[in-house]
């Protein structure tokens, strides 16, 4: 089964203002990280996205269209990045997700979407 | 967190090591029922001290120092002393001196060899293909004996008993689970890449049961052509292999129609086609090309690729697709090739030049009762104009295919000869 990974934003991750010392190590481990994805076989896809004042929503109501212009005031629902994994079940997934370092310098969250 | 959850946590942890555990441990023990034991035993301590302590920071290096220490304890209670035992122990011994950071930094190094030695040795040409096949499966893919009876339509004691007598075969052929090198290494990657293939094949083309395809089975085969390519980055036809079967599973929606039968690549809808696996499939020959990659997955992946970038039968590169079967034929000779080159002659170049090359396989015995051979002339025919011929063709094909639906869209071919 398919899944998406997704790594959700935090203040630090719109802001886009890390010490970049923290940034130079979570790379390095984030990068092993997906080299044990790809060994294993299960990468499919991985990417960041830029903070959300880089992006646009459109609103859709009945025939209307609505441009609304980013940042986006929900910070703990936004996407920072996704990831596109092969596994067998969500077990395997979690298992994988847990074994993630941290991609923020606090708290972060990153879940998990099967997909249909 | 009940204590249930717990274990499937764990177990999900083991499931992900399992593999290159037991790679460590038959590179020492050298036996791969012994390293599935030790592996097992070291799961079950994990079960009962992780809940406790919680899942170390890295479970891999935790396991194979448990495992291991379960192989030193159990060679010391063993009475018969023989020499290898002594051997074993002292290796055991040795590597263990010093820190779980010791372990780390050689696992390192040495897992990727060593998982690769693994895949190998189940993949020995000792073993006949469906064994080769079954262990692979079960220690590398860490598939259950039941998910792999399943997989090939069998009972779960037959497979249960050639894998046992796979491993016994192993163990008389003392092999050694290193990974070859030299001369030998190309024929031992070749009975490795059959049976990924071979996997591959029961899941895209499925020779029994009532499903015609088993995607499960494909992705098995899929993450064994990824997990080997990481291992073996200067191998140009485990990227060609990669390639064929990454391009030819991004199909697998588009190969079964609204009634469950197998829908021909010059009818697929192909906006069904996962264009996902499709990139990963290109950039897989592109890796093949450049280490060199004319082998013969290699050249099945070049053809699978015209296919996977052409928006339709019609607007495919015919001529690249004939010239790529000229150069298959000379590698893997057969028939089928043959009649599929005659094909590809005939979209590029006119259906006289089909018919001349189908002309010269049409004696073959391995085509005798093959409804391809004489629907394709059908259609070269259909299309030099000569309309009788045409449909005595269309309608010996459609006597000779077992499928209710090809049987009528052949006959309806017939039809439209008048």
């Amino acid at each position: 089964m398919r899944v998406m990974v997704l790594v959700k934003a935090t203040e630090d991750s719109e802001t886009g203002a890390m010490d970049p010392a923290w940034t130079a190590e979570m790379m390095a481990a984030m990068g092993r990280f997906n080299d044990e994805l790809r060994n294993a076989g299960i990468l499919l896809m991985a990417d960041g996205l830029t903070p959300s004042a880089q992006g646009k929503r459109i609103a859709f109501d009945g025939p209307g269209r609505t441009v609304i212009d980013g940042p986006f005031a929900e910070t703990r629902e936004l996407v920072a990045g996704f990831w596109l994994w092969d596994v067998k079940d969500m077990d395997e997934a979690v298992a994988w997700v847990k074994r993630c370092p941290n991609p923020m310098p606090g708290p972060s969250e990153i879940e998990i979407r099967p997909l249909n | 967190m009940t204590a249930g959850d717990t274990h499937q946590a764990i177990e999900a942890i083991f499931r992900i090591e399992r593999a290159r555990l037991i790679a460590g441990l038959a590179r020492v023990v050298r036996d791969v029922d012994r390293a599935e034991e030790l592996a097992q035993d070291a799961l079950v301590i994990a079960l009962s001290e992780w809940p406790r302590t919680g899942a170390p920071a890295n479970p891999g290096a935790w396991l194979m120092t448990t495992a291991k220490r379960r192989a030193i304890d159990a060679i010391r209670r063993d009475r018969m002393r023989e020499r290898k035992h002594e051997e074993i122990a002292r290796e055991l011994d040795g590597g263990l001196d010093g820190a779980a950071e010791v372990i780390d930094a050689a696992m390192d190094d040495d897992l990727g060899d060593e998982l690769l030695g693994l895949i190998f040795t189940a993949c020995h040409p000792v073993l006949s293909a469906d064994a080769r096949a079954a262990l692979t499966l079960r220690v590398i893919g860490g598939l259950t004996t039941d998910e792999i009876a399943r997989a090939f339509l069998s009972s779960e004691a037959t497979i249960a008993q050639r894998i046992v007598r796979a491993k016994k075969t192993i163990g008389k052929a003392a092999l050694s689970f290193e990974t070859p090198r030299g001369g030998e290494r190309a024929a031992r990657l070749a009975s490795v890449l059959e049976v990924v293939y071979l996997i591959f094949n029961e899941g895209y083309a499925a020779t029994a049961g009532d499903d015609p395809i088993r995607p499960g089975l494909c992705l098995e085969a899929q993450r064994l052509g990824r997990i080997l390519a990481g291992l073996t980055p200067e191998d140009a036809e485990v990227f060609g292999l990669l390639a064929l079967m990454e391009i030819q599973a991004s199909r697998l929606s588009a190969r079964i129609g609204p009634d469950g039968a197998l829908v021909p690549l010059s009818e697929q809808t192909r906006a069904r086609w996962d264009q996902l696996l499709i990139r990963r499939g290109l950039d897989a020959l592109a890796r093949a090309e450049a280490l060199g990659g004319d082998g013969p997955y290699a050249l099945q992946a070049a053809l699978a690729a015209c296919h996977a970038r052409a928006p339709s039968w019609a607007d495919t590169d015919w001529p690249r697709i004939a010239a790529l079967y000229d150069r298959l034929r000379a590698v893997t000779p057969s028939p089928v090739v043959d009649l599929n080159r005659a094909i590809a002659h005939s979209m590029a170049f006119g259906p006289e030049a089909g018919l001349r090359l189908v002309d010269e396989i049409a004696d073959a015995a391995a085509l005798r009762n093959y409804a391809p051979l004489p629907a394709a002339r059908g259609d070269f025919l259909f299309r030099a104009g000569r309309r009788a011929e045409a449909r005595r063709e269309f309608e010996a094909a459609a006597k000779l295919t077992r499928n209710a639906r090809e049987a009528a869209f052949l006959l309806a071919r017939a039809g439209a000869c008048d």
